[in-house]
């Protein structure tokens, strides 16, 4: 299709009550096409129930739609039918024939498929009823699993490029971002910087210097155990486009950047594919809707750098050079990507634009907590997207208004702790953030409550740990990432961290010192002081939380030489528990150095002298009789 | 002795630009699996820069490899979902599946294993890749399972040449 007007937006929009295309359909049959679904086979599934409808006769009635990440990955692959709302997991091409008999032809919607929450019996069919979604708040993944992300007028039509028809012929630059600073919106990378009051600095220092500013949109997520900005583009790519011509037309860039992870090939296919479709519809490049609004986006590959997230690594490396970073005396809305006004926002924060443009900033700033309307410092607007993943029984992608609590978003949305375990702590930020125990599960979610028990926002990962986590081993292999990832510029980082983790391996032998937490403590303050970039500053915090809310582990590592947790290898070892076992042979099995004996029936026995601790007998027993013990060092 | 004649295509799709490196060495990964030595200097006489410029990007960025990753690249999610649900323990199975230590590629250039920092499958933890394949919730015991798999396409393809 060539350029589109304003008009043949509203025309894309009419086709029908909420406009899809789709709608045409009696039925719809949802398939989640997200990165875990897709590992899980689900374009398979999709294929089948095409071909099965096909089949059945019911091709003018029934569409199969693939959609973005619906968030529930653990139960994938996911299919949703509407307009029913009904929501099956787990669904493999194999399961296809049945489910379409039952639900498409028969109007009975399928058991066997449906979710059942952990200890109960009784299936919840309806997607809206499943505690998982339904205290979930959908902002800025509004059309997660409803739309084709591969199609633009499914955007469209649910209102999709609405706010920059909106921008562009009411409102000036100067209103835009007057807008958003009302609304209070706080960057969803971590810093929590307000935006509106980014991009006028970025508008101010353009026009002084008379230099055309750049836009960047930061998708290099390189949290470990954080997905959130590759589900919204793989879910929305138009909406991240949408609100960065938005920036583009309040800050008045000509050019914008998305610098994008190498390890997220299906987000970055889907996100050039809505650019590509955004200039053929004439919404990106010369004369957009014809308003006289020039502005292209291209996408940049990263190679796997994590301080590439940060805003100066990153335009470094959008420059073809090394990614380090460099000291912020002078900011890089002043001076950033070739020494132009920069404006850096994160994938979520861009997400957020239009909806504020569209919604107004009222509506925005009242979800969440504090009142941002003169201040945006003094609250958190808006919702949250969080990837909650680790030991908890619901594992997937949530999104939440601000200032919900911790204990509601684990035991509520993530259905609690799976295997009877018990909750230890719940880690938040990455590895710039920190480990909060039980005590503050009460806490609202928010910037500054976060900030404030030593933890940090972050980008949103949040990953729950059980009883069996070690938190000093989770603070060594924070340090660990970061020394591998540390650039190595300035000496209080790559040093500091170097000796961090020199420190905490002696202690998860069981070879630390009663000195070495102090000297950790004193390693981490330096840090915070001295180094160069953010990575540096707040990669002491993992070591710091758990220093203040787990010091006993600590303890029990050093001075009785013990992991509680039982995770740390030479401080463990295996045993059989005789009461337990049946004798079913399924361990010696497995055992590859064959440290296990006995004959079947018969209880067996474990050689500890050639046990090396591998796990694979744990995994294989279903008796739960192999136990890891506190090491006898007598023996 | 590595051809070097796809430098020329690359080099062109991105204009000779200093400021594409990146992406220009990303093309050369992808087309030969690694940056063989050859590669790197042919781009560094082309273009005009040091070599010691073009090194510096292609061993500051994890992607980039000098030697070759093998013809079936096995990742081993590290992320924090993946490491508390015991990835740690898969990195030594199949270290001692494949006799070859963490970053090393087996001497018949056929698997190549290393972590790799999430890749955001974080709700099928723990996760390992194996070229563009994703195993969910993987488990050692299956590891065996898994590289026979491959080493069967392997002998298959071995057969149908000859």
């Amino acid at each position: 299709m060539p350029r589109v007007s304003i008009e043949d937006l509203k025309k894309i929009r009419g086709n029908g009550k909420s406009g899809a295309k789709v709608i045409k359909f009696r039925t719809q049959v949802l398939v989640c096409a997200g990165t875990g679904c897709i590992s899980g086979k689900s374009f398979e599934t999709a294929k089948a129930l095409e071909t099965e409808i096909e089949k059945q006769g019911l091709s003018r009635e029934a569409q199969v739609v693939k959609t973005g990440c619906q968030g529930f990955c653990a139960e994938g692959p996911i299919v949703i039918v509407q307009p029913d709302g009904i929501f099956y997991r787990g669904v493999r091409a194999k399961d296809v024939p049945q489910l379409v008999e039952a639900h498409l032809l028969k109007g009975k919607p399928f058991e066997k498929l449906m979710y059942t929450p952990p200890g109960q019996h009784q299936p919840i069919p309806l997607l809206k009823e499943i505690p998982f979604f339904a205290k979930q708040k959908l902002v800025v993944l509004r059309n997660r699993g409803a739309i084709d992300p591969e199609r633009i007028d499914d955007y469209i039509a649910v209102e999709g490029y609405k706010a920059l028809e909106k921008a562009l012929t009411q409102m000036t630059p100067e209103q835009i971002i007057s807008e958003i600073k009302k609304s209070g919106l706080r960057g969803r990378g971590g810093g929590g910087f307000p935006a509106g009051i980014k991009w006028e600095t970025c508008r101010h220092a353009a026009q002084h210097r008379h230099v055309d500013p750049v836009l960047v949109c930061n998708a290099d997520e390189g949290d470990p155990g954080a997905f959130m900005d590759r589900s919204i583009i793989e879910s929305d790519p138009h909406a991240v486009l949408e609100g960065m011509i938005l920036g583009a037309c309040a800050i008045g860039c000509k050019e914008g950047f998305v610098y994008i992870r190498r390890e997220y090939p299906v987000a970055r296919e889907r996100l050039s594919k809505a650019i590509e479709q955004a200039r053929d519809y004439g919404l990106l490049g010369k004369n957009i809707l014809d308003t006289g609004m020039d502005f292209d986006v291209e996408v940049v590959q990263g190679a796997g750098a994590f301080v590439c997230g940060e805003s100066t690594a990153l335009m470094a490396s959008l420059e073809g050079r090394v990614g380090e970073p460099r000291a912020k005396y002078i900011h890089t809305v002043e001076y950033g990507y070739k020494n132009r006004p920069t404006n850096l926002n994160n994938v979520e924060t861009w997400a957020n634009v239009p909806l504020i443009i569209h919604n107004g900033a009222k509506w925005f700033a009242s979800i969440g907590t504090g009142d941002v309307a003169e201040n945006p410092w003094k609250g958190s607007s808006g919702t949250k997207v969080f990837s909650l993943v680790g030991k908890v029984n619901n594992t997937g992608l949530i999104e939440v208004p601000m200032g919900i609590t911790l204990r509601e978003i684990i035991f509520d949305i993530g259905g609690g702790i799976p295997d009877g375990h018990t909750f230890k702590a719940v880690q938040t930020g990455g590895p710039s953030g920190g480990c909060l125990p039980e005590t503050h599960m009460d806490m609202p979610v928010d910037f500054d409550s976060l900030t404030e028990a030593g933890s940090m926002m972050g980008s949103g990962g949040m990953i729950v740990m059980d009883d069996q986590t070690c938190m000093v081993e989770v603070a060594r292999y924070f340090i660990a990432f970061l020394t591998e990832e540390s650039c190595g510029k300035c000496v209080p980082c790559r040093e500091g961290l170097r000796s961090s983790l020199e420190i905490l391996n002696r202690i998860i032998r069981g070879k630390g010192t009663e000195e070495d937490t102090g000297r950790l403590q004193e390693i981490a303050e330096v840090m915070q002081d001295c180094c160069l970039c953010a990575l540096g500053t707040s990669a002491s915090n993992p070591v710091l939380s758990t220093l203040r809310y787990f010091k006993k582990e600590y303890e029990a590592h050093i001075k009785k030489h013990q992991c509680p947790a039982g995770v740390c290898k030479e401080l463990i070892e295996y045993s059989i528990d005789p009461e337990k076992c049946d004798g079913c042979h399924a361990c010696v099995r497995v055992c590859s150095v064959h440290a296990i004996m006995g004959e079947v029936k018969k209880e067996h026995t474990l050689d500890k002298s050639m046990c090396i601790k591998c796990g694979a007998c744990i995994e294989a027993c279903k008796r739960d009789a192999i136990r890891k013990i506190p090491r006898s060092y007598a023996a | 002795m590595v051809e070097t004649t796809k430098v020329d295509g690359i080099l062109k799709r991105h204009n000779s630009k200093r400021e594409n490196m990146i992406a220009i060495l990303l093309d050369c990964q992808e087309h030969y699996g690694y940056l063989p030595r050859e590669i790197l200097e042919e781009i560094s006489d082309k273009m005009n820069v040091p070599i010691t410029s073009v090194l510096s990007i292609a061993t500051f960025f994890k992607t980039f490899s000098l030697k070759p990753i093998g013809r079936y690249p096995i990742r081993v999610c590290n992320g924090t979902a993946c490491n508390i649900k015991g990835s740690s323990q898969l990195v030594e199975a199949l270290e001692r599946e494949l006799k070859i230590r963490q970053g090393q590629t087996t001497p018949d250039l056929q698997f190549g294993l290393d972590t790799v920092n999430c890749i955001g499958c974080c709700g099928l933890a723990p996760v390992i890749t194996i070229g563009q394949d994703v195993y969910g919730k993987a488990k050692i015991s299956s590891i065996p399972k898994i590289t026979k798999r491959y080493r069967a396409t392997e002998e298959k393809n071995a057969e149908s040449i000859h």
